[in-house]
């Protein structure tokens, strides 16, 4: 791993980054709450395909988003190696399901290269910009653009 | 402690005055002819006007003053509480509330109303009373009007206790009052506290200062009853005070300056016949320079330390600096210094011990406190469940000790769970009390006569309940006086007596409370109900109806059968959202009516919204929870009582009557095609409107308290489902709507409803 813990200074922030099949994105790591190992959930009646249910987080009921089914990608089939990120988006806190944690990352705004103008809507809605680190590519993602408020609208 | 929470406590506290208020002012009502329950009235608004004057809310004041005012010549016996005086008094109270919840929250409140109320309470104490004498307080309207007359000629009278006593006074002095007083006269006031009045806190010498502030004014202080340092008991009172005070003041101002003394002092005030003053003195004139209240002279230390040891001893000030101030006389008057100040001390502490224990048998806590203790059981209660489920599953001899203290642990839990719940178990008092005040004003609206009996309103239930249930009974109330009681010619011609009585009772029944509202009106008019229904479209104008399902008929949205639209019910939206509200609060609203004998609403609630008992059902390999108090019963269906209906529909027969069946993880979803109705469980439950469903399960796991956990918190409200709680293996399991469920089996998609529930 290749940390690049610095003190932070005027425009850097930390990221967090996962892998999601062989794609990685990160987010804002002021975001995170925690990440912790998967534990089977309760399905929801009625719910969208990427909500993999709602599973018991020390007395609070979570939602648990596949991520990669939310980013269009394929159905996870979670095992015991995959993790969920619990994050806190606007007043809410959900859990994101992914294969794995694979770096923090301390970036400045230069580091922030602009989304490529691509086709796919969904991928213009979400990729906040791309990250060059050690030659790999990594997608910066906006949570709350990925959970609109009104949820059950947007099912 | 900021000028806004002490506010706030005084509002908290003005609440407890005013549902004392009002249930004193009810049980005079009902013919209590109990000093103490005027007393208790009397003190209630008393209290109200004191805290109200602290703060300056002269609209509150006024108002109490002059209610007060009528209050005390009831106490006094001048009055007669007669039913109409009553009635004014419980209107006066129900402004009085007004007025302390528009100082509290801003707003405003119908000034013609309280002006009008404070005419008849004047009319009251002056008018009705037997004799031309009016009461001491009564030409006071208001603390701003013209300084009240001072009796000029008039024989002192002796005062009692209480300082309150009629003082005779011509009518003719009230609207001379200004040039008999400008001379300004000589008052003698003789002012002896008792201990109380320390204990209170209230200070003499401020008194005298307040005193001093109206005229010239001499002091002598009666310092006879004053023993020997080492006999002396730090919390007595023992001085008295003789002023004679030039003042161009009535005596009412006199009075004022003790208002908040009066109960622990003994005051009396008259004119002074000049010359005979000086003999009747039977103590030695001290000289009492009121500038030692800022800076003491040597020669009244002593006395002032004494004093500010009592003062502050009582007051339970800290006691450290009680110690040290009675020390410091106690040095100048005496060598036994160390035994005053430890007895100061010691008094002290019993003082702080003894306010400690008359402050009651209540504490105020912060709900948020409370609602986190209530979590933390939640948790405890489901971790100790997850620990036995572990435990059973490691061991298979079932008798070790770890299953031993496991049981021990499970009885201690269900303890501190039950106990944590009543902690936030009120009794439905207030709610209650508040109903009557809606059952005066809607009946005075309409011109009936009702009165409300209430029963049982000391049952208690969880907050939560009793702050929702307000609104739902305040619009059954409404009705009830509305549509439910008739008018008084109507009841005579219909031989009852012209007062109709709505009965308002709460009790417990097999762990729920169950609220039933009567009225002795004429009943649901069934078929102007069901011409009406017909009219809005609500039911197909053939349809065949039971009794039972006519009267649910005004449980519908858009329903109503008022002919005129009033200010009070009638819009359509009232019994409707009524069951809205009791059904979001997981209880069941039902009606019985007989015609010409009234109708009764029967109200079931859960004693709590944190926990509930339900039955652990499996559906489709998902674990579910059903709410007990919806199951009827359940049943193993047989191939043979299983009848198709339709091309989807399947009914079942029990005991020869059809029920629909409804397969559960159909309708949310976790299975595409219908189970097999043999191979499950149905679970037949009691919906709205009276009907039955058979619910079909895979498997019942079995029965179990379970914690509420709120889905919306994290996610959304999902349709068919009411909440989440968390079980024994730490899996979340998810609580059926069994209304939502049953609703869906008719036809109506779960999402519309899921909007409905949303906005309602």
């Amino acid at each position: 791993m290749s940390y690049a813990v610095k003190n932070l200074t005027q425009g850097s922030r930390e990221l967090i980054a996962f892998r999601i099949g062989d794609q990685e994105f990160c987010v804002n790591i002021m975001s995170v709450r925690e990440i912790r190992g998967w534990t089977p959930a309760t399905p929801m009646p009625h719910a969208p395909g990427y909500m993999m249910g709602v599973i018991n987080l020390r007395g609070a009921v979570l939602p648990i988003v596949d991520l990669s089914a939310r980013l269009g990608m394929k159905d996870a089939e979670p095992t015991a190696r995959h993790v969920i990120i619990v994050a806190q988006v606007k007043s809410k806190v959900v859990g994101l399901l992914v294969e794995a944690v694979s770096d923090i990352l301390t970036i400045t705004d230069e580091n922030i290269q602009p989304v490529p103008e691509v086709s796919s809507d969904l991928e213009k809605q979400y990729a906040r910009g791309i990250l060059a680190i050690d030659k790999r590519m990594i997608c910066m993602i906006e949570l709350d653009a990925l959970f609109p408020e009104k949820e059950s609208e947007a099912a | 402690m900021d000028m806004n929470e002490i506010k706030e406590i005084f509002f908290q506290e003005c609440e407890e005055q005013l549902a004392e208020l009002e249930s004193g002012l009810l049980k005079l009502n009902d013919g209590d002819r109990d000093p103490e329950t005027v007393n208790a009235v009397f003190r209630a608004v008393h209290s109200i006007k004191g805290g109200a004057g602290a703060f300056g809310l002269d609209d509150l004041v006024s108002f109490a003053h002059v209610f007060e005012t009528t209050l005390d010549c009831v106490r006094s016996n001048k009055l007669e509480p007669t039913q109409d005086v009553l009635k004014v008094m419980l209107k006066s109270a129900d402004v009085l509330a007004d007025l302390v919840s528009a100082s509290r929250d801003g707003g405003s409140v119908d000034e013609s109303r309280s002006r009008g109320l404070v005419k008849e309470l004047e009319a009251l104490a002056h008018g009705e009373l037997p004799t031309p004498s009016a009461h001491a307080e009564a030409p006071k309207p208001a603390p701003k009007a013209a300084p009240a007359p001072a009796p000029k000629a008039e024989a002192p009278k002796p005062t009692d206790d209480s300082g309150f006593q009629p003082i005779p006074f011509s009518f003719d002095g009230f609207d001379a009052d200004e040039e008999t007083t400008l001379e300004g006269s000589t008052y003698e006031v003789i002012f002896k506290p008792r201990r109380e009045l320390y204990s209170k806190g209230n200070e003499a010498a401020l008194l005298l200062r307040d005193l001093s502030r109206l005229g010239d004014m001499s002091i002598n202080c009666d310092m006879d009853q004053l023993p020997a340092l080492d006999k002396m008991d730090p919390e007595a009172s023992y001085f008295g005070w003789k002023i004679s005070l030039k003042t161009t003041k009535s005596e009412d101002d006199i009075r004022a300056v003790f208002e908040f003394a009066e109960w622990d002092c003994d005051l009396d005030v008259k004119l002074s016949e000049e010359a005979a003053s000086e003999e009747e003195l039977p103590m030695i004139p001290v000289p009492f320079d009121l500038a030692i209240l800022d800076e003491p002279s040597a020669a009244e230390e002593e006395e002032k330390s004494v004093q500010s040891a009592d003062e502050t001893v009582a007051a339970a000030v800290s006691a450290a600096e009680t110690a040290s101030s009675v020390t410091k006389a106690a040095a100048r008057a005496s060598e036994k210094k160390e035994s005053a100040a430890a007895a100061a001390a010691a008094a002290a502490q019993n003082n702080a011990a003894a306010a400690a224990a008359a402050a009651g048998q209540t504490i105020r806590v912060d709900l948020d406190r409370v609602d986190r203790l209530i979590n933390l059981v939640g948790e405890l209660v489901i971790n100790q469940a997850m620990l036995s489920q572990s435990v059973i599953e490691n061991d298979t001899t079932g008798t070790s000790s770890i299953n031993m203290g496991l049981e021990e642990l499970q009885q201690l839990t269900r303890e501190i769970q039950d106990s944590v719940m009543a902690i936030r178990a009120q009794p439905v008092k207030p709610v209650f009390q508040r109903m009557s005040r809606i059952v005066r004003e809607v009946a005075d609206m309409v011109g009936k006569q009702i009165r409300l009996v209430t029963e049982g309103e000391n049952t208690e239930v969880d907050k939560t309940v009793i702050d929702k249930l307000a609104e739902p009974l305040t619009h059954m109330i409404r009705n009830a006086v509305d549509h439910g009681i008739e008018t008084p010619e109507k009841r005579e011609a219909a031989g009852k007596e012209s007062e109709g009585t709505i009965k308002l009772s709460a009790k417990h029944r097999s762990g729920r409370i169950v609220i039933e509202l009567a009225d002795d009106g004429g009943g649901i008019n069934r078929e102007r109900v069901r011409q009406k229904a017909i009219d809005n479209d609500l039911i197909a104008a053939d349809a065949n109806l039971s009794d039972e399902e006519i009267d649910n008929l005004i449980f519908m949205p858009g329903f109503s059968t008022a002919d005129k639209i009033s200010d009070i019910s009638g819009r359509g939206v009232g019994m409707d959202v009524v069951k809205r509200s009791i059904q979001a609060l997981g209880g069941r609203i039902s009606i019985s009516s007989r015609p010409g004998l009234g109708s009764t609403f029967t109200m079931s609630l859960p004693l709590t919204l944190a926990v509930l008992d339900g039955m652990v059902v499996t559906v489709a390999g998902q674990t579910l929870v059903v709410p007990l108090t919806a199951i009827v019963e359940t049943l193993q269906p047989e191939a043979s009582s299983i009848h198709s209906f339709g091309a989807t529909q399947r009914l079942i027969s029990i005991r020869n009557s059809f029920c629909p069946l409804v397969d559960v993880g159909r309708i949310l979803n976790f299975r595409a095609t219908q189970a097999n109705p043999v191979e499950g469980v149905a679970l037949l439950v009691e919906s709205e409107g009276g009907g039955q469903r058979a619910l079909m399960v895979d498997a019942i796991q079995g029965q179990r308290q379970v914690v509420i956990k709120s889905l919306e918190a994290n996610y959304t409200h999902v349709p068919g489902i009411a909440a989440a709680t968390i079980l024994g293996d730490g899996r979340v399991a998810l609580i059926l709507d069994v209304d939502a469920v049953v609703a869906a089996s008719r036809g109506q998609s779960l999402k519309p409803e899921m909007s409905l529930a949303a906005t309602g």
